[in-house]
């Protein structure tokens, strides 16, 4: 007997695949990704990663929402929801299974820029391989959070659009945390800093790989799922 | 079998069921019929553990719906309202996709499998996307993925919504052929429907049972009168004296067979060839007596037959009137 979540995975990819959602966001992101890694390569002579790890985090505010946006929300106005909810499964399968889908696409795309890697180690000399791990270690942890985010919100509404909207804010609020810093009150300005996802990411893209870092990327992470699995089950009593 | 219990349910402050109760026996079919809105899908949501009951409970043998949700949802075969399916994966896909996530294994899926595309007819469309299959074949996946673990309890909820009159024929014949081995509970707000399939119905008007029974206690019991249609030879019939050979009977019209008239017939004034609709209370068979009235006067019957009130009249007293009232 397999995995229950296994199969929800296997379904839910085959599903990105089936329709052009996986092609689409895929190609778009290697074409802007690649352009971020291009320009400075042939403009400036400089053969380096660190671009493609500040503006990663940027492109994945609209390319993660796009593919969540309709993970949940599709199975609410096809009704196919009651089929899997009246199936003996938990709601924290069928929101994990959605959850790893969409990771597991997101993870491709990092994957196909391991070939801007293949150019760096071709061209260049002094490669700090430990920092470009922990840079890929950072969009990983990036890439989970901003997907557990898109999940939460296709979980809170049976539109996609809005689920796109909403889910595009509550990352941007995280993205954006650190730059509102010198506008805070003093006390204030901790908190944010450490909600904001670019000092955590920043820290780990510096080689850094604190576990303060990494449990504020997986607290966000069993946060907003399990909010999902709570907004759920909440239609019961509802 | 099943068992509810004092269920209530309300949708914020809208009351959508209301206390009610009743059980339902192995191998029964049982007919929840009622208008749109009365509360059908509801219950049927509540006991295939979709939705949580804001009082009451659901018993399946010894399991609950509040501790043993899994179990019971292991039990039932439920084809929700609308028939949701995934329209973009092949008939094949879907019930592998189902039987996977019902924990059944390949060999006991690959019997299932036969079994089931046999009993619903998908033979020819188990390679096909089902986006590209008619209504009634969508229906017919639907219901094939409802008993593809062989549940002992089938619920459908509207089966045969939106259907034309050959699929829905083809759909109830599977339905009866279904309800000869399992327990079955069927939603629909067509009369004809539960008429045709169901053993016993239950009617529901705004969150309330109304009505409890098998087809003919219904009618019965609604009705304390029985009505009589004759159709009669009879040459030289008085009403008056009919009345007063059997006084329990009310004669309630006479008149002429149009279709069976003699010639000789138009110029008398009381004709040969009569209907006649009389009525008698229901508690005493007046049948025997009416009929050995006429062969005493050796007039012919040539037919008889009670009229029910239609089930028809019944829902519509048991929904409308009552719900005015």
């Amino acid at each position: 007997m397999k995995n229950k979540t296994a199969i929800l995975i296997a379904h839910e990819l085959k599903n990105y695949f089936h329709s052009a959602t996986a092609y689409v966001v895929l190609v778009v992101f290697l074409l802007i990704t690649g352009w971020f890694f291009a320009s400075p390569l042939f403009l400036v002579g400089q053969a380096e990663l660190r671009s493609l790890f500040s503006t990663i985090p940027w492109i994945f505010l609209l390319f993660i929402p796009a593919i969540t946006m309709g993970s949940i929300t599709k199975e609410k106005t096809s009704g196919t929801l009651e089929t899997l909810a009246t199936l003996p499964l938990k709601e924290s399968q069928i929101v994990m299974g959605k959850y790893w889908a969409a990771v597991l696409l997101t993870l491709t795309g990092i994957i196909f820029t391991l070939v801007h890697l293949v150019t760096i180690v071709l061209l260049g000399s002094n490669i700090d391989y430990g920092a470009i791990f922990c840079g890929y270690l950072g969009l990983v942890m990036i890439g989970a959070v901003y997907s557990a985010i898109g999940i939460f919100t296709s979980s809170l509404t049976s539109n996609q659009i809005v689920a796109f909207i909403v889910s595009f804010l509550f990352i941007f609020f995280f993205v954006i945390a650190e730059f509102i810093l010198i506008f805070l009150p003093g006390p204030l300005v901790e908190v944010f800093q450490y909600l904001s996802i670019g000092y955590h990411f920043s820290n780990i893209s510096r080689g850094v790989i604190d576990t303060r870092n990494v449990i504020y990327f997986l607290s966000l992470i069993i946060l907003f799922l399990r909010l999902a699995v709570v907004t759920l089950e909440s239609r019961k009593w509802k | 079998m099943i068992r509810i219990d004092n269920l209530t349910k309300y949708y914020g402050s809208v009351r959508a069921v209301n206390r009610i109760s009743f059980q339902v026996g192995e191998g029964e079919i049982l007919g929840f019929l009622g208008p749109n809105g009365a509360g059908k899908s509801t219950t049927l949501k509540i006991l295939t553990c979709f939705l949580t009951p804001t009082e009451g409970n659901i018993f399946i043998d010894q399991y609950n719906i509040y501790e043993n949700s899994t179990k019971i949802r292991e039990l039932i075969g439920y084809l929700p309202e609308n028939n949701p399916l995934y329209l973009d994966m092949t008939v094949y896909d879907y019930l592998r996709f189902i039987g996977e996530l019902r924990g059944l294994s390949q060999t006991v899926f690959n019997r299932n499998l036969r079994n089931v595309i046999d009993k619903c007819g998908l033979t020819g469309v188990v390679s096909k996307p089902i986006h590209t299959l008619s209504k009634g074949y969508r229906q017919r996946v639907g219901i094939a993925q409802a008993i593809l673990h062989d549940p002992k309890i089938l619920i459908l909820d509207e089966p045969t919504a939106g259907l034309d009159p050959n699929q829905i024929m083809e759909i109830r014949d599977l339905i009866k052929e279904l309800g000869k081995e399992k327990t079955l509970i069927l939603s629909s707000h067509i009369l004809q429907e539960v008429q045709a399939v169901c053993n016993r119905i239950i009617i529901i008007n705004k969150g309330d049972i109304v009505a409890d029974g098998t087809i003919d206690e219904l009618q019965s019991a609604l009705q304390g009168k029985t009505r009589l249609n004759l159709e009669v030879i009879a040459e030289g019939f008085e009403p008056e004296e009919l009345k007063s050979s059997i006084p329990k009977l009310d004669i309630l019209s006479i008149s002429a067979n149009p279709y069976l008239k003699k010639r000789d017939d138009i110029e008398k004034e009381q004709p040969d060839n009569l209907y006649l609709v009389v009525e008698y209370n229901s508690e005493e068979d007046l049948r025997e007596v009416i009929f050995n009235y006429f062969k005493n006067h050796n007039w012919t019957i040539l037919e008889m037959h009670r009229e029910f009130m239609s089930l028809e009249d019944l829902f519509r007293t048991l929904t409308i009137e009552r719900g005015v009232a």
